[in-house]
């Protein structure tokens, strides 16, 4: 294996019983990194996601993380490994800097390492004010920054990420981002999840779209987009019940039309060279709105389906 | 909000910040032996243990000196009184050794029910301690160190006040505390087969209602459980609390080493690991799916 690669699954499978929650993926993860998973609720991506960390074991196919088997070395992975999983797993009784300083010394660091790396994540969470106080007095955002810190305390070399910004509001998680692009510039390499495909355009520099346990597309944010979408999206909508009713009268604007239940999407490069071509047929719209396709539109077309449902 | 966040990543020169710390620094990382893996856990349990110390306190002096007055003092003055004790021997001598074991089972489950609860359902702090290089069975084993720690002392503790109450005359008592440690174990371990594999709190209401309180009224602890029906003493025979009864008024009386002793201590040590070989299986079942 290169030495470069962090990560490397090949045909990796995940059932629980008869169910297959991630049905032979291949997925390599470069050093300096930052990947991302991107699907829908139920595809895979936390199943996938305890397998890298060592968690949960392989049900096929093969996994090395280091170029480790984490079946053989699962303790050698988890020391290197920074592991934000998607449920916080705080000790609510305990103090926040309490549980950054628990937390690092599971890993065997000591005393004098893990205050001051906690100084150090606190500042970096913004949590240096409320450092004192117990878990439980935290907001869900607050918490969330806490378990993204305690996962850096021994400086990690890889970081996996379970949907790390749910629950923030908009501007922490701006800052957020913001943070998790310095620490990949200084070359920890992410593993991200999300259903949030801004989320996944800011942080990545190379995603899959997960459905249903399978990959279904790979590449970079723009190159998802220039592949299965189109430069623009007209959003059209009308005042009605039944979008699908007025599928018949936009056909043949655009290259490509999405029928939502409460709006219909027109795929175009030129959106305004669109909305105009609607405004010509004289047909009455509730609004028209172009804007540029995001990822969202990358998985509505391969899946059929938004990612939020 | 610091702009230099170079100390964050693992780029950072870890040698000129922490001489020899290769737990920080990018690569493989010097490993944990397993003493220090378990050792590293129970420092978390006895960070709890401190927080948790001074209510537990009161519990802990508190209950066993109105045992010992009801019990040893009130109880002990009838039978002393109508029957000149219990084979002879004044019944609070007679009964302290039962009450330290009592306590130990009391602990023991007390530590092993809704506390592992917490940690494998609530807030499933288990987990978190999974992400870093443990393995199921360290996690358990320190949670295991700590509650035979935590029996050591409550038993400990009762002997103490049994002592200010002259339950206690001879040094051969301080035997009965490895006991009590094995008696708390022996019901402990088997109850986190427990904690992993209830769907919620609800089972163990009926763990004490039919386990727990009929043992500790039924094994020996008060009186012989010869004054029992005869149907009725194999089942005092297969609990782990008559044979630790057993073990701790032979030590308390200073008298003969009973004949069964091996049987006595075999018997408490086979619950204890039978109770943890099958719960590092549940635990793992649950967690490491
Ligand atoms: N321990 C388990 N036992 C049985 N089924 C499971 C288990 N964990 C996950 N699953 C199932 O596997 C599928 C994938 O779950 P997973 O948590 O990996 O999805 P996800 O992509 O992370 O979704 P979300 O966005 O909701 O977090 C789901 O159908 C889920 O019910
Ligand atoms: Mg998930």
């Amino acid at each position: 294996m290169a030495p470069d690669l962090l990560l490397t699954a090949r045909n990796l499978t995940k059932k629980f019983g008869d169910f297959t929650a991630v049905d032979g993926i291949d997925v390599e993860v470069r050093k300096g990194e930052a990947f991302g998973f991107l699907g829908p609720n139920g595809a895979g991506k936390s199943s996938t996601m305890r397998m890298v960390g060592a968690v949960s074991p392989v049900t096929s196919g093969e996994l090395r993380i280091f170029g480790l088997d984490p079946e053989t070395h699962a303790q050698q992975i988890k020391a290197r490994l920074g592991n934000c999983p998607q449920k916080d797993l705080l000790d609510e009784e305990l103090s926040v800097e309490e549980n950054l300083w628990v937390y690092g010394r599971f890993f065997g660091l000591s005393k004098a390492e893990v205050r001051e790396r906690a100084t150090e994540l606190l500042e970096f969470a913004q949590l240096t004010e409320r450092r004192a106080d117990k878990v439980e007095h935290l907001s869900g955002g607050m918490k969330r920054r806490l378990v993204i810190a305690r996962s850096l305390i021994n400086n990690p070399e890889l970081l996996l990420l379970d949907e790390p910004t749910t629950g923030l509001d908009p501007q922490a998680r701006h800052i957020l981002w913001d943070r998790l692009f310095r620490l990949k510039r200084q070359g920890v390499t992410l593993i991200i999840t999300t259903h949030y495909m801004d989320e996944a355009e800011q942080l990545c520099d190379r995603l899959v779209v997960m459905d249903k346990g399978a990959i279904a597309a790979e590449g970079s944010p723009k190159d998802l987009i220039a592949r299965y979408s189109t430069r623009e999206v007209v959003e059209v909508r009308f005042d009605a019940d039944d979008h699908g009713a007025f599928a018949d009268s936009l056909s043949g604007i655009g290259e490509r039309m999405e029928v939502l239940p409460d709006r219909i999407l027109l795929y175009a490069d030129d959106g305004d060279a669109a909305t105009a071509a609607i405004a010509d047929r004289g047909i009455d719209t509730l609004s028209t709105l172009v804007r540029r396709s995001t990822l969202e539109d990358v998985f509505l077309h391969l899946t059929g389906r938004t990612l939020i449902d | 909000m610091s702009e230099d966040l170079s100390s964050l990543s693992a780029e950072a020169p870890p040698a000129a910040r922490h001489p020899g710390a290769s737990r920080l620094s990018a690569g493989a990382r010097r490993p944990l032996g397993w003493v220090e893996r378990v050792g590293v856990l129970v420092a978390y349990h006895w960070v709890l243990f401190k927080r948790t110390f001074h209510g537990a306190l009161v519990s802990r002096f508190l209950l066993p000196v109105l045992f010992l007055a009801s019990m040893g003092l009130g109880v002990g003055s009838l039978v002393d009184e109508s029957s000149g004790g219990v084979d002879g021997v004044p019944y609070l001598i007679y009964v302290v050794p039962g009450l330290v074991m009592v306590t130990a089972m009391n602990v023991g489950v007390g530590e092993a029910t809704w506390p592992v609860m917490g940690f494998i359902k609530w807030n499933e702090f288990y987990r978190a301690m999974l992400h870093t290089p443990h393995r199921v069975l360290d996690v358990l084993l320190a949670h295991w160190v700590m509650i035979a720690f935590n029996v050591l002392i409550s038993a400990g503790a009762f002997m103490v006040v049994a002592a200010l109450f002259g339950g206690v005359d001879s040094w051969w008592s301080l035997l009965a505390l490895p006991v009590a440690v094995l008696v708390g174990m022996a019901f402990a371990t088997p109850l986190f087969v427990v904690g992993a594999k209830a769907a919620n709190d609800s089972i163990y209401s009926a763990v004490f209602r039919l386990v727990i309180t009929p043992l500790m009224l039924f094994s020996g602890a008060f009186f012989p459980i010869e004054n029992l029906p005869f149907w009725m003493q194999p089942v005092a025979w297969a609990t782990p609390l008559w044979h630790g009864v057993e073990l701790g008024r032979a030590a308390f009386l200073g008298g003969p080493v009973p004949d069964l002793w091996a049987v006595h201590v075999g018997v408490l040590v086979a619950y204890t690991l039978v109770g943890a070989w099958f719960s590092v299986r549940a635990v793992r079942d649950r967690l490491v799916a």
